[in-house]
């Protein structure tokens, strides 16, 4: 676990209390489905990252996750139980503590890929020129400083999802929480994705929440995974992976340590025989 | 496509309409009072230059207030009824409804109260106006998808601070829109103000023209007239090239 290691200077997020982690107790969330029936989206999950974990969260499609990450990030309440991010539990602590990563990256097509990045902290009155100042070495260290000027327009689907990452890092808080970062990419491309990812949370440690429906992904990425079910989202395993990251990907998944996990996981996702 | 392949086709079909024109008004069975030929439109049109020119520029004038009074009272009004719920939900049926309402038989109003000169024209062409102008603004700013205002959100951003960074660049592109279907019906706006009362401008001109049964003045006069439209449209569409310029790139990447 990685609570004792130092936080890189650049973008030093302010934990307001001992524990940066995140915890979920017994929590519930309930739609309306627009034919009016009710829809449970989760049911009774608990949940829970120490500081500086990376925990991935693994279930098929509409189990529930991009719910889980909306109610930690403080965009929304539970019906039921409770839930805590960056040692709060009230929604605007939520929000405050969190920094969210949409599955699609979102970035406004009238700003340059440094300009997009820098908004998170322009939201927080940091005046236009001195944000941008502050991003630039953060496109250095991660190799993207040739891009900074681009138009999203401009750029690869790879490219443009790791401005939105750096954008959400600049937010400046101590749990980032990614929904899908790389759905949208194709398979070699999402791989040298997943490599930079681990990289880049090496260099700049944060407690994470990454949800995904790819189990690779998930055993790659996450110091430890949590496999859901289908809807209503329940948590049906919780694996622990033995993590010396960031490693090369490819030695990596054909390790037999991990193609053994990835057989549990893959086992606990599939749905009981009649 | 350059510029000479996209121009053609239009080329084509004006110069036809065009021909066609001229030959029907050459029929002897057309009264030359009844239709002026291309010919003898632009002969009144170089003949009268200097009066047609004087009334365009008043009527030009009374256009490019009243647009600029209806983006002025537009921009307020869609941005207002897009902070405010309640007043949205209160104003945005009446403000359709009011679509209803022949602008044309408001003029001889307008003129009776605002009096003759600037005033009465410059009402009509801004109520024209001001229309399409807050309708398309208003959907531009409401058109920003809700993923986006989350992320904002969670970014901790103010209501004004997304207003400013996202909704307004976001509404931009349907803001122009509305503009520029703005731009060509002003100049109707204004033909109306002064048919209701008026001692200068192109429309008066036309009018004038028409009950002295000089037939070639007015088609001359009408000439203009679309001119005159034709080039705030294609202006309100450069305004946006220059405010908008990452359309074109994503065009070119789609």
């Amino acid at each position: 676990m990685a609570t004792t290691q130092l936080r890189a200077a650049a973008t030093e997020p302010q934990p307001t209390e001992e524990s940066v982690g995140v915890e979920l107790r017994g929590v519930t969330r309930r739609f309306r489905s627009s034919r009016g029936d009710e829809v449970v989206a989760l049911r009774g999950l608990d949940l829970s990252a120490a500081d500086g974990e990376v925990l991935a969260v693994v279930g098929p499609s509409g189990c529930g996750k991009s719910t889980l990450l909306e109610l930690l990030a403080g965009l929304g309440d539970p019906d039921e139980g409770s839930l805590a991010a960056g040692g709060t539990s009230s929604r605007e602590g939520r929000l405050a503590a969190c920094a969210y990563m949409p599955q699609r990256d979102l970035l406004l097509p009238w700003r340059s890929a440094l300009a997009n990045a820098a908004l998170a902290l322009e939201v927080q009155g940091v005046p236009a020129a001195a944000a941008r100042r502050r991003a630039l070495p953060l496109f250095e260290r991660f190799g993207l400083a040739e891009f900074a000027g681009a138009l999203p327009a401009e750029l690869s689907g790879g490219m443009r999802q790791r401005i939105a990452f750096l954008r959400t890092l600049l937010a400046g808080r101590p749990v980032l929480l990614l929904d899908e970062p790389f759905g949208a990419l194709d398979s070699i491309t999402r791989a040298a994705m997943q490599e930079w990812l681990a990289e880049a949370l090496a260099a700049e440690p944060r407690t994470v929440v990454l949800v995904t429906h790819d189990v690779r992904e998930a055993l790659y990425l996450g110091t430890r995974v949590a496999v859901l079910s289908p809807r209503p989202g329940r948590l049906v395993a919780e694996l622990a992976v033995p993590s010396e990251s960031p490693r090369p990907r490819r030695e990596t998944v054909t390790d037999p340590a991990f193609t053994a996990l990835e057989e549990q996981a893959l086992a606990a996702l599939e749905p009981p025989r009649p | 496509m350059t510029a000479a392949r996209r121009l053609l086709p239009p080329a084509l079909l004006l110069a036809t309409g065009v021909a066609a024109w001229q030959a029907v008004a050459s029929l002897a069975a057309v009264d030359d009072l009844t239709l002026a030929s291309p010919t003898e439109t632009v002969a009144a049109l170089a003949d009268d230059l200097p009066l047609l020119l004087d009334g365009a520029l008043v009527t030009l004038l009374e256009v490019v207030l009243g647009l600029a009074l209806a983006v002025v009272f537009g921009a307020i009004a869609a941005v207002g009824m897009h902070l405010v719920r309640p007043l949205r939900r209160a104003a945005y049926p009446v403000l359709v409804a009011s679509q209803a309402i022949p602008v044309v038989v408001l003029a001889p109003l307008f003129v009776l109260a605002f009096d003759y000169g600037l005033a009465p024209k410059l009402a009509i062409v801004a109520l024209i106006c001001f229309f399409p102008v807050t309708v398309n603004l208003l959907d531009g700013l409401r058109s920003v998808e809700p993923d986006l205002l989350k992320l904002m959100r969670s970014l901790g951003a103010s209501r004004l601070a997304t207003l400013r960074r996202v909704e307004l660049p976001a509404a931009l592109p349907s803001f122009f829109s509305g503009l520029r279907v703005a731009a060509t019906v002003s100049v109707i706006g204004a033909v109306f103000g002064e048919w209701a009362g008026a001692d200068e401008g192109l429309g008066r001109l036309v009018l004038l023209a028409n009950n002295q049964l000089q037939t070639p003045r007015v088609y001359a006069g009408i000439v203009l007239l679309t001119l005159m439209a034709v080039g705030l449209f294609l202006l309100a569409g450069l305004a946006e090239r220059l405010a908008v310029p990452w359309r074109r790139t994503e065009d070119a990447e789609a």
